[in-house]
């Protein structure tokens, strides 16, 4: 007995050609819809990334926070106290946490995503889904232990009386957005190099260390103009897009004296070009791991 | 299954209302085999010299393959010749290197039970996350978690995690998330080789079903009678090439031949294993023609022909019937006969009659083997002759024997 209305369905469904390259436009826009489709499972691999992460250990999400908040405490005393860092920065544990809240997020979604593939092949030689869903479940994962972390700040500015209900708080939005886009598109590209190049996931602890001190974190950005003469140099640090997200994230979150502290000019509109910029290199990021995922299966 | 009567899977309906499902295109896959792995040695053979260190492959050599609605189709082949690579493909695992594949239509790959599974979240959970990889959404799989729950039989430990479980309620939790997908095309990679007889007669009655809900099946395995039973199609592959595609039974044989040789290649490499054949075999029935039907009661008499070209000392001589599910109905040798053949060189004539045979309706192959005293075959001649039980209408089975029925009041 066939069942003929199956049949007939059937029938009407196109013939697609599995995961064959195609153009880049509609390979996009085809492999974005697919992505968008699997948003269930997605939110699944989320949980499921937090969820197995601190299972089994008693405190469990507080481990989150513990690294964080060590850091914070270690640049609070040493940088700012011994070394004096902290000198003309007011509120300096609010301004050290800002940044390292920024870094953080960065930091996770980069370094998940790219050891995402690698740690899913499992999964991955074994069923087929858009692979784009694991990187992606990273940078959400990433994204929910931001969302404690920032809560936690915003307690924090509570306590310190310096809750940040100001006009700056428009920053917050580009910032974040800034932060993602970027993340997301390294980790994109990494997360495909790493199958190849196991390498890889060395490097960016290296890289990531290197953009923790590149950024106005635990210090503050008019030290930088003080210092570095070269201008192309000050103008790679200040373009750099994550110096831009703390910055930004800084004005939202960070009351100060708006006479003391020095901001490059334009952050607003330097931020809109970096988002676009990003944006841009989000889609070719995707092309990127596009062409290179027809090997994952036998390369990992 | 209450009654094994050997059904053919349905093969009704007009083909011409069944839609392609799966359409594969001269579909080539290369692997390339290198030696020279790190970083440095890449260096040193870098160019010309390199080509030596890499060999390629061919994992699938110009496939074509159109697969239509509804129909079970079974891929066979030895080890390594394509056809776990051949379903990858199909599932979109792994890409062709040329040819396209493409497909209508929901697709469920049960390329390994559990895949998906993380060790550290509870059953429940586990199954929500495969289901989702299955394609399954989340009001779809809380519909049908009942059902998964009891088909799994896993009961109570559904909550907990599934680093505890052992290995059969793993399998079993993970078949039942995979069956309970609705899909239009199913993938089978020998995942029906795990778990008790009791859960893998479960799981083909469950193909079954899918069989008739008209879905298609394409399923890998190594077992020939598994193949036979279930497909309507069967694919041979060998050394990456189509050998053969369509009927089941003459792909069987075909497998059987593509074995033999390789295993007569492989004994042939062994000197000590000498230079015996099997010349023939016939087989008729006492006081018969031969080809004349047998029915019960017979005596069936075997002729064998042997020959040794050198001297074996201890051997035995092993006769063996096979319904054409290729399924054992019968067998012997010398040996658990408890004979002592005498040493063979040159050529031998034996006969073998095996008295008041109960043969159900059919037909039946004869294979004999000649083997040493350590029980390896020094040669096989499979399907060397076969005769067919008639129907009697009144029973039906590889065993014979007259029902009748009594009423007790």
């Amino acid at each position: 007995m066939v069942d003929q209305a199956r049949m007939a369905a059937l029938a009407k469904e196109p013939l697609v050609v599995v995961g064959a390259p195609t153009s880049a436009i509609r390979g996009t826009w085809r492999e974005l819809r697919d992505v968008f489709r699997q948003r269930e499972m997605l939110g699944m691999l989320i949980r499921r990334d937090l969820k197995a992460r601190y299972k089994d250990s008693a405190l469990g999400f507080v481990w989150t926070l513990v690294r964080p908040l060590t850091q914070l405490l270690i640049y609070y005393f040493v940088i700012g106290k011994v070394l004096g860092a902290a000198h003309g920065i007011d509120n300096f544990a609010i301004y050290v946490f800002t940044g390292l809240s920024a870094y953080t997020l960065f930091s996770e979604i980069v370094a998940g995503s790219t050891s995402s593939i690698v740690g899913n092949s499992g999964l991955i030689k074994k069923v087929y889904v858009p692979r784009e869903v694991f990187p992606l479940a990273s940078v959400g994962a990433a994204l929910v232990n931001f969302a404690i972390q920032f809560a936690i700040l915003l307690v924090f500015t509570l306590i310190l009386g310096a809750f940040p209900w100001h006009g700056g708080l428009v920053y917050l939005i580009p910032s974040l957005l800034v932060i993602l886009v970027y993340g997301a598109a390294i980790g994109l590209v990494l997360s495909a190099l790493n199958v190849y190049l196991r390498d890889v996931q060395f490097v960016i602890d290296v890289g990531l260390m290197v953009l923790l001190w590149a950024s106005p974190i635990v210090y503050s950005y008019s030290m930088v103009l003080a210092n570095l003469k070269v201008g192309w140099l000050l103008t790679v640090y200040t373009n750099n897009p994550l110096t831009l997200s703390v910055l930004g994230l800084q004005n939202a979150i960070w009351i100060h004296d708006p006479t003391k502290v020095v901001y490059p000019d334009h952050l607003m509109l330097r931020l809109g070009i970096a988002f676009v910029i990003g944006l841009v290199c989000l889609l070719g990021a995707q092309r990127v791991f596009s062409r290179l995922q027809g090997n994952f299966a036998q390369e990992l | 299954m209450a009654i094994s009567t050997p059904v053919a899977p349905s093969t009704s309906g007009a083909t011409a209302e069944r839609p392609d499902v799966i359409v594969i295109d001269h579909v080539r896959k290369r692997f390339v085999v290198r030696k020279d792995n790190t970083i440095r040695e890449r260096i040193v053979t870098l160019g010309r010299a390199g080509r030596k260190h890499r060999q390629d492959f061919w994992a699938l050599d110009d496939v074509t393959v159109s697969i239509q609605a509804g129909t079970t189709v079974g891929l066979i082949g030895q080890n390594g010749s394509g056809k776990s690579t051949l379903l990858k493909a199909i599932g979109g695992i792994i890409q062709p290197t040329s040819g396209t594949v493409s497909r209508r239509g929901r697709l469920a790959a049960l390329l390994e039970l559990g895949a998906g599974f993380h060790p550290d979240l509870s059953g429940r959970e586990n199954v929500f996350l495969n289901a989702s990889l299955l394609g399954l959404s989340r009001k779809e799989t809380e519909e049908r978690f009942d059902d998964i729950l009891a088909f799994s039989g896993i009961g109570d430990f559904i909550d907990t995690q599934v680093k505890f479980y052992s290995s059969g309620m793993y399998v079993r939790l993970a078949f039942a998330v995979a069956v309970h997908t609705d899909p239009d095309v199913l993938l089978v990679d020998e995942v029906l080789a795990v778990g008790d007889e009791a859960f893998q007669r479960k799981c083909l009655d469950r193909i079954r079903s899918f069989q008739e809900q008209g879905k298609t099946i394409i399923i890998v395995t190594h077992s020939l009678s598994q193949v036979q039973e279930m497909c309507d199609r069967v694919v041979l592959l060998n050394k990456g090439k189509v050998l053969h595609d369509g009927d089941a039974v003459q792909a069987v044989s075909k497998f059987r031949d593509v074995l033999e040789e390789r295993r007569s290649g492989e004994l042939s490499a062994d000197v000590a294993v000498g230079r015996g054949t099997v010349l023939g075999a016939t087989v008729t029935a006492e006081g018969k023609e031969h080809r004349a039907p047998i029915v019960p009661g017979d005596d069936l008499i075997v002729d064998m022909e042997f020959e040794h070209l050198d001297r074996v000392e201890d051997w035995e001589a092993a006769v063996q019937i096979n319904n054409t599910a290729g399924q054992v109905v019968y067998g012997t040798t010398t040996g658990i006969m408890g004979i002592h053949l005498e040493p063979l060189r040159g050529r031998r004539k034996l006969r073998l009659r095996i008295a008041d045979t109960n043969f159900g309706t059919g037909k039946y192959f004869i294979n004999v083997s000649m083997m040493d005293s350590a029980g390896r075959h020094l040669h096989d001649l499979p399907e060397c002759d076969s005769f067919e039980v008639p129907s009697f209408g009144d029973a039906v089975g590889t065993v014979y024997a007259k029902p009748s029925i009594e009423e007790l009041g």
